[in-house]
C-alpha cells in the first residue's frame, strides 16, 4: 500500500472513475462530481441514474462518472433532460451545469423547464466566469470583477447585474426546491451534499423541479491562489449570492 | 507602388481583431467558442482600452450576438461578430434573417468541427452548411489572408450593389492559434478605403420604413431571388473590391480563386481554406520531378465562382476536389458544385472528391500525395472518407 492511500479516511467513490481530471488546481467541480458519485453510491442507484454533461468546463462529466450520460447542445441541457425524463419517469434525471451553459447561452431553457416544473434535479454549479473559453465575463460575473473581456471590472453600467438564478426561478409557481450552498469548509461541502440529496429525493417523491446552486471557486481565472478563492467566495460572491434556501415546498 | 508597412509576428486571431478594429465597426456583439474567443476577446480590450469608439455588447448567446448585429445594421451602424461551429449553427435564423434584410453585417467563422460527437478541432462543415442563406464566404489560407479578407468583407459587404452580409472564414487552431509574420492595414489607408458607413436604408423615425416585413407569395419569390442575383453579382464587385485592396495595401489577399501552377496541369486539385498551403508543398515537390500538377484554391464559396472555376481547370485530365466537408447522405459539397459547373460547360472531365480532415484529423503531405497518386493512375472516386480507420468501426450489417 501506498503511503499516500494509507492516510485516506475514506476511499474514492467506485463511481469516481480513477482518471486525472482536466480541471485546474482548485476548481471546484471535482468536489462536486465526487458529491454525486457519493451519494448516487450510498443509494445504491447508479443503474436508476442518468445525468447530463453542461458544455462549459464540465463537459467531460461523463469521463468521471461512471454513469449513463448525455451532451446536450449548449445551453438545451434541462430540455434534453427533460426529454430523457419524459421517456424514462423511473430514472432519476439531473443536468449539470456551469452558469455559462444556464444562466447565459441556456437561461431561456432553465426558466421554461422550471415553469413546466419537469421532475429533474438541476446541479448549477456557479463560479462567475466562462471558465472553458478562458475567462471571460458571465452574467454571473460580480460588479468590479475583472475578466477577460471586462478588463476595468464588470460595470453594472454597461453590462447590468449579475443574475441571481435561485431569485428569478422562485418567482415560479412549479420550482419545488431551490438552494444555493457553497464548496468551501467541510461542513459547507456537507451542506452542498444534503442538498443534492434533497433534490434528487424532490424529484423521485413529489415528482417536482429542483435546482441546488452552488457557489464554486475559479482560482484560475480569478486570478487567485486556490487557498484564498474559497475566501473569495466568502468575501465578494456571497454578497451578491446569499447561500441558503430560497424555496422550499416541503417545509 | 503601394507602401510596405511593417511586419509583426501576431496569432492569427490576435492579428484578425486588430484589423476588424481597424475597419472602425461602431457595433461588435460577441458570445465566446473556442477557437474564436482570442477575436472577440481581445476587440473587448480594444474598446476597453478606448483604442475603438464602439459599443461591445457581451451577449448571453450567439443568437443575441447575430440579433444585436442585426438591429445595429438596420440603425445604420458598421456591425461585426465572429464565432465557430454551434455558435454558427445558434446563429444559423439570424444570418437568413440578416441577409433577407440586406444588412452588411460582416462576421468571421474560425472553422471547427460541428456536434456530435463533440469536437473541437478544424474542419469545414460549419460553414458549409450554412451556404444556402445569402451569406457571402470567404476563405483565407493564412493569418495575413484572414486579416485582409476583413477589410475587403466591409467594402464589399458595404457596396450598395452587393448590400449582403460577409463571412470570413479561417481555419480554427490552424489559424486562428498560430502565430505568423502578419502586417496590418495601415490605420490611415483603412480609413481612406472604407470609409465611413452609409447605409441605403436605415431605421430613422424621420423616414420610417420597415425590415424583414411579412410578404405574401406574390411578392416573396422576388424578393428571394433579388438576394440570389445580388450575391451573384457580388462575385465581380468582391474582384472589383480585391483588385483596389491590391493597390492600395499592395497584397493580393482577395479574389474569386488562386491558380496555383494550374494553367498546363494535367492533374488540377481543387480545395479551400489553409490545407492549400500543405498541397502547394505537394505541387512543388511533384513539378520539381516533372508532375504537371496544380492547385485551384476556392478564396470565395459563396458566391461561387462557377465560370472562373471552369476556365481555370478546363485543360485538365483530371480533378479531385479535397475537401474538409461533406453532405452526409449526398457526398461532398464543393464536388458536386464543381461537376454542375463543368457539366453546363459541355466539360467531362473526370472529378474525383476526398474527404479529409473532419474533426481535425491531420493530413500531411504525404496523403495529398497519396491522393494524386492514386487519381493519377485512373482511380475516380464518387466522395471517399480518406484514410478511413476500418478498424475502428463497429461491424456493419451486411
Amino acid at each position: 500500500m501506498k503511503p499516500a492511500e494509507a492516510k485516506l479516511k475514506a476511499g474514492r467513490p467506485r463511481l469516481l472513475l480513477p482518471d486525472r481530471t482536466h480541471y485546474c488546481a482548485g476548481c471546484g467541480h471535482g468536489v462536486v462530481h465526487r458529491i454525486i458519485a457519493e451519494v448516487l453510491q450510498e443509494w445504491g442507484i447508479r443503474g436508476q441514474a442518468i445525468g447530463m454533461a453542461p458544455v462549459g468546463c464540465a463537459v467531460l462529466m461523463y469521463q468521471y462518472l461512471d454513469i449513463d450520460a448525455c451532451e446536450s447542445p449548449h445551453g438545451r441541457t434541462p430540455e434534453v433532460a427533460a426529454g430523457i425524463k419524459r421517456a424514462r419517469p423511473d430514472k432519476l434525471v439531473f443536468s449539470y451545469q456551469g452558469d455559462g451553459d444556464l444562466a447565459a447561452i441556456g437561461t431561456n431553457e432553465i426558466i421554461h423547464v422550471a415553469n413546466r416544473g419537469e421532475p429533474i434535479s438541476v446541479i448549477f454549479v456557479n463560479n462567475a466566469v466562462y471558465g472553458m473559453t478562458g475567462g471571460q465575463m458571465a452574467p454571473t460575473t460580480v460588479p468590479g470583477q475583472k475578466t477577460t473581456t471586462t478588463p476595468k471590472g464588470r460595470s453594472v453600467t454597461a453590462e447590468g447585474y449579475p443574475v441571481r438564478v435561485c431569485e428569478l426561478l422562485a418567482a415560479l409557481e412549479k420550482p419545488a426546491y431551490l438552494e444555493r450552498c457553497v464548496i468551501g469548509s467541510a461542513k459547507e461541502i456537507q451542506r452542498t451534499k444534503n442538498a443534492i440529496k434533497k433534490s434528487f429525493r424532490v424529484q423521485r417523491d413529489l415528482g417536482a423541479f429542483s435546482l441546488v446552486e452552488i457557489l464554486s471557486p475559479c482560482p484560475t481565472y480569478w486570478r487567485v491562489p486556490p487557498a484564498k478563492s474559497v475566501k473569495y467566495i466568502e468575501t465578494w460572491m456571497e454578497q451578491i449570492f446569499p447561500p441558503g434556501v430560497v424555496k422550499d415546498v416541503t417545509k | 507602388m503601394a507602401p510596405q508597412g511593417r511586419q509583426e509576428i501576431l496569432e492569427g486571431a490576435m492579428a484578425v481583431a486588430h484589423a476588424v478594429a481597424r475597419c472602425r465597426p461602431e457595433v461588435i456583439a460577441a458570445y465566446p467558442i473556442t477557437p474564436q474567443t482570442h477575436i472577440s476577446e481581445e476587440l473587448s480590450t480594444i474598446v476597453a482600452d478606448g483604442e475603438l469608439q464602439a459599443e461591445f455588447v457581451k451577449v448571453e448567446s450567439e443568437f443575441g450576438a447575430a440579433s444585436v448585429c442585426l438591429g445595429a445594421s438596420a440603425a445604420g451602424a458598421r456591425a461585426y461578430t465572429a464565432t465557430s461551429s454551434q455558435g454558427l449553427m445558434l446563429m444559423a435564423e439570424v444570418l437568413w434573417n440578416i441577409a433577407g434584410m440586406r444588412l452588411p453585417v460582416v462576421l468571421a467563422c474560425a472553422n471547427r468541427s460541428v456536434s456530435a460527437p463533440l469536437s473541437i478541432w478544424c474542419d469545414h462543415q460549419d460553414a458549409d452548411s450554412i451556404r444556402d442563406c445569402g451569406v457571402i464566404q470567404l476563405h483565407a489560407e493564412d493569418a495575413q489572408e484572414a486579416v485582409d479578407q476583413h477589410v475587403i468583407a466591409f467594402k464589399a459587404a458595404e457596396d450598395r450593389r452587393v448590400l449582403l452580409p460577409v463571412m470570413v472564414n479561417l481555419d480554427g487552431f490552424l489559424l486562428t492559434h498560430v502565430f505568423e509574420p502578419v502586417e496590418l492595414p495601415d490605420q490611415a489607408l483603412c480609413d481612406a478605403f472604407l470609409g465611413k458607413y452609409e447605409a441605403l436604408y436605415k431605421l430613422d423615425p424621420g423616414d420610417p420604413m420597415s425590415f424583414g416585413c411579412f410578404t405574401e407569395p406574390d411578392k416573396c419569390m422576388e424578393g428571394r431571388w433579388m438576394i440570389h442575383d445580388a450575391c451573384l453579382r457580388s462575385a465581380a464587385v468582391i474582384e472589383e473590391v480585391s483588385a483596389a485592396f491590391a493597390r492600395t495595401f499592395g497584397r493580393n489577399s482577395g479574389g474569386l480563386l488562386e491558380e496555383y501552377k494550374s494553367a498546363d496541369a494535367d492533374t488540377v486539385l481543387v480545395a479551400k481554406g489553409s490545407i492549400c498551403g500543405t498541397i502547394k508543398d505537394v505541387v512543388d515537390e511533384l513539378r520539381d520531378k516533372g508532375r504537371r500538377v496544380g492547385l485551384v484554391r476556392i478564396k470565395t464559396f459563396r458566391p461561387f465562382p462557377r465560370d472562373r472555376i471552369v476556365a481555370a481547370v478546363r485543360g485538365a485530365k483530371r480533378i479531385t476536389v479535397v475537401e474538409k466537408g461533406g453532405s452526409f447522405g449526398s457526398g461532398g459539397v464543393v464536388t458536386p458544385e464543381l461537376k454542375d459547373a463543368l457539366y453546363d460547360a459541355g466539360l467531362r472531365i473526370p472529378v474525383s472528391g476526398f474527404c479529409v480532415q473532419l474533426g481535425g484529423r491531420e493530413v500531411a503531405p504525404d496523403g495529398i500525395q497519396e491522393i494524386i497518386d492514386r487519381v493519377e493512375k485512373g482511380e475516380q472516386v464518387h466522395y471517399e472518407y480518406f484514410r478511413l480507420k476500418k478498424a475502428i468501426l463497429p461491424d456493419l450489417v451486411p
